[in-house]
C-alpha cells in the first residue's frame, strides 16, 4: 500500500474475518448438525460444537435406505450427478470447439447465418422456456434418461463464443505454416489449435462442472423416477418430513456431500476459475 | 473480425457445426418457437384440442392481478438482491485489496457460496431461520424478535435475499476485486502525495473507476435474481406464504406445471424472453462502450 496506516490494516483484517465468518457460518452450522444426532439438532438451540455422530449420519445418508421413503441412496445421487455434469461439461466443450473452429477457419455460404444462430441462444436460458422444452424432450422419449438431464443444457452458445474470440486471437503465422508442412485442417486443429486452447478448456471447465451439479429446475421437471434424481433434487425431497421430523443430520449431511465435488473443484482451480468467470462475461 | 488465412472445403465446415446446430435446432428454436406459438393459443388439459386466440393469453395473464403482483415481487427482490449484493462485495473488496498477507485465504473462503447449488444453498439458510429448529430464529426470539418466515411475507422475502445475496457474493467480490487491481497504482499514489487520506481516495478515485464494473455487475445481478434464484425460492418459500416470494420465473413453472395453464405459462415466458433480450442488450452496450473506456 502506499501509506502506512497500521490501524487500517487491522480494520482491513476485522472487517474480512467478519465478512468471512458470516459467510462461512451456514457452512460451518450443516457440518456441525451433520456431526450430531436427530434428536440433539432438534432441542432448541442445537450445538454449535462438532459432535461425535459425523460417521453415522454420513454412511446413514451415503449407503443408508428407507430415508423420508425414499430407497435411493445418497451415494447413487452423487453419481447420477457426476454424470450429468461430466457429459454436460465435455459436450458442450467439445462441440464448442468444433463448431468455433468451423466459424473461425473456413468461409462458407450461410456463415453469417449460422453465427447468429448460435448467437441467440446465448440470450435465453432454459428457466424462460422450460415447459415447450420439457415437451420436446418427452416428446422424444428423454424423460428419466441421461439424455434428457444433459442435452437440453449443452444447447448454448457460451463455449462457442469463448472459443471464437480465443481463436481470433491466434496467429494467422501458425495456419500458415502448418499449412506448408502439409497439415490439413484436421491436422491443424488437433495438433495446434486444441492444445493451445488448455487454459481456455481449463477454465470452462470449472464453470461448466459447477452449472450442472448445481442445476436444479430441469432435473425436478425431468425426472420422475428415483434412481435418476441427482443429488440436489434428492435433498429437497428429503425435506418433505416437516421440520421437525426430518432427520436434519442426514440431510445437512448429503448437504455436505453435495457441496463437496464443485467445492474441490473451485478450490484446486481457483486460477481457471477466475479466468473462466471473467472470459464467459465477455 | 475475419482471419487472413482460411481453410478450404465445401463439406468440413459442416460437419463441424452439425453436432451444435442439431443440438440447439432441437432443444433451442424448436422450444422457443413452441413457447410463441403456443401463447398465441389454448389448449384444454388433456392436449386434445387447441384453438387459436391471438393475444388473448397475454391480456389474460395482464388482467390477472396476481401476475402484475409477481412483477412487483420480482422488481423488489432483484432490486434488494443486487443492491445490497453489490454494496456488500465492494465494502469486503475494497478491505480486501488492502490487504497483502493473508489475501489469499479470505479469498478462497469467500469463493465457496459459488460452489454451492442453489437450492442447497436455501437449505442450509432455512436450517438457520426455520422457526422450530433454527439457531438464528432462536436467538432472535430470545431478544424479543418473532421470526416465522412461513407467516410472515416480509420476512419469507427478507430470507430469500439473504440467501440469494450470499450465493452471488463471490462473483460479484472477485469482480470487484479485479477491478480494484486494475485500477493504476500510480494514481493512488499521486493522490496520496497530493494528501488525500484513504477515505477521499476512495470516493474520488476508486469508486469512479469502479463504475463500469459496478454498472456491468447491476445487470449481472439482475438477471441472476430474475432467472438463477428458482432453486433457492423452490426450497425455502416455494413461493409463499400466499403468493408473496413467488417470482416471475417461479410463476412461469407454477402456473405451467402445477396448475397446467399451458396457454398463459407460455405467455409468461414469452414476457420473460422479452425481458431478457432487453437485459442483453442493455448489457451489450454497455460492454461496447468499455472497449472505448
Amino acid at each position: 500500500m502506499v501509506d502506512r496506516r497500521p490501524w487500517l490494516s487491522v480494520l482491513s483484517h476485522a472487517v474480512m474475518i467478519l465478512g468471512v465468518l458470516i459467510v462461512a457460518f451456514p457452512l460451518y452450522l450443516a457440518f456441525v448438525a451433520s456431526t450430531h444426532t436427530p434428536d440433539k439438532i432438534v432441542q432448541v438451540p442445537m450445538p454449535l460444537l462438532p459432535g461425535a455422530h459425523a460417521w453415522e449420519s454420513y454412511q446413514a445418508a451415503l449407503f443408508g435406505s428407507g430415508k423420508a421413503g425414499s430407497t435411493i441412496t445418497v451415494a447413487r445421487m452423487m453419481w447420477v450427478s457426476f454424470v450429468t455434469a461430466m457429459v454436460i461439461t465435455v459436450g458442450k466443450i467439445a462441440i464448442s470447439l468444433l463448431s468455433a473452429f468451423a466459424i473461425v477457419y473456413f468461409r462458407f455460404p450461410f456463415k453469417t447465418l449460422c453465427f447468429w444462430a448460435i448467437f441467440v441462444t446465448l440470450m435465453l436460458p432454459v428457466e424462460v422456456r422450460i415447459l415447450p422444452t420439457y415437451k420436446v424432450v418427452a416428446d422424444l422419449g428423454m424423460l428419466n434418461s441421461y439424455a434428457g438431464l444433459t442435452l437440453p443444457l449443452i444447447a448454448s452458445a457460451t463455449a462457442t463464443f469463448l472459443f471464437r474470440q480465443f481463436f481470433l486471437t491466434v496467429p494467422d503465422e501458425l495456419v500458415e505454416a502448418a499449412r506448408i508442412d502439409g497439415a490439413g485442417p484436421m491436422r491443424f486443429f488437433k495438433d495446434v489449435l486444441v492444445p493451445l486452447s488448455r487454459t481456455s478448456i481449463a477454465a470452462l471447465f470449472v464453470i461448466q462442472f459447477i452449472y450442472g451439479w448445481n442445476q436444479y429446475l430441469w432435473p425436478l421437471l425431468m425426472t420422475t423416477s428415483e434412481d435418476m434424481y441427482p443429488v440436489v433434487i434428492g435433498i429437497k425431497r428429503m425435506l418433505a418430513g416437516g421440520e421437525a421430523a426430518n432427520d436434519w443430520n442426514v440431510i445437512m449431511a448429503t448437504a455436505i456431500l453435495a457441496m463437496l465435488p464443485p467445492a474441490v473443484v473451485v478450490m484446486l482451480m481457483q486460477k481457471w476459475f477466475v479466468k473462466g468467470l471473467v472470459d464467459t462475461e465477455k | 473480425m475475419e482471419k487472413r488465412v482460411l481453410f478450404r472445403s465445401g463439406w468440413l465446415p459442416w460437419v463441424l457445426l452439425l453436432p451444435q446446430l442439431i443440438i440447439i435446432g432441437v432443444f433451442f428454436f424448436l422450444p422457443a418457437s413452441q413457447a410463441i406459438l403456443q401463447s398465441l393459443q389454448t389448449e384444454d388439459a388433456f392436449g386434445t384440442s387447441r384453438e387459436f386466440v391471438g393475444l388473448d393469453n397475454f391480456r389474460r395473464i395482464f388482467d390477472d392481478a396476481s401476475y402484475l403482483a409477481s412483477f412487483k415481487i420480482t422488481a423488489l427482490f432483484s432490486v434488494l438482491v443486487a443492491a445490497s449484493g453489490i454494496a456488500l462485495s465492494l465494502l469486503l473488496a475494497i478491505f480486501a485489496d488492502r490487504i497483502v498477507r493473508g489475501a489469499m485465504v479470505y479469498k478462497t473462503l469467500l469463493i465457496l457460496p459459488y460452489a454451492v447449488a442453489p437450492a442447497i444453498a436455501g437449505v442450509l439458510w432455512i436450517f438457520l431461520f426455520s422457526p422450530s429448529i433454527g439457531v438464528v430464529a432462536y436467538y432472535l426470539q430470545k431478544f424479543g424478535y418473532t421470526w416465522n418466515h412461513l407467516m410472515n411475507e416480509g420476512q419469507a422475502m427478507s430470507l430469500i435475499v439473504i440467501a440469494s445475496v450470499w450465493k452471488q457474493i463471490s462473483y460479484n467480490f472477485l469482480f470487484f476485486l479485479a477491478g480494484l487491481q486494475s485500477i493504476p497504482k500510480a494514481l493512488i499514489e499521486a493522490a496520496s502525495i497530493d494528501g488525500a487520506g484513504p477515505w477521499r481516495r476512495f470516493w474520488s478515485i476508486q469508486l469512479p473507476l469502479l463504475s463500469p464494473t459496478t454498472f456491468f455487475l447491476l445487470v449481472i445481478n439482475v438477471v441472476y435474481a430474475f432467472f438463477d434464484t428458482f432453486g433457492i425460492i423452490d426450497s425455502m418459500t416455494a413461493g409463499g406464504p400466499g403468493q408473496s416470494t413467488s417470482i416471475l420465473v417461479y410463476k412461469v413453472y407454477q402456473d405451467g406445471f402445477k396448475a397446467l395453464d399451458l396457454g398463459g405459462s407460455a405467455a409468461q415466458s414469452v414476457v420473460l424472453m422479452v425481458i431478457v433480450v432487453a437485459l442483453t442488450v442493455v448489457q451489450f452496450r454497455y460492454v461496447e462502450k468499455k472497449v472505448q473506456y
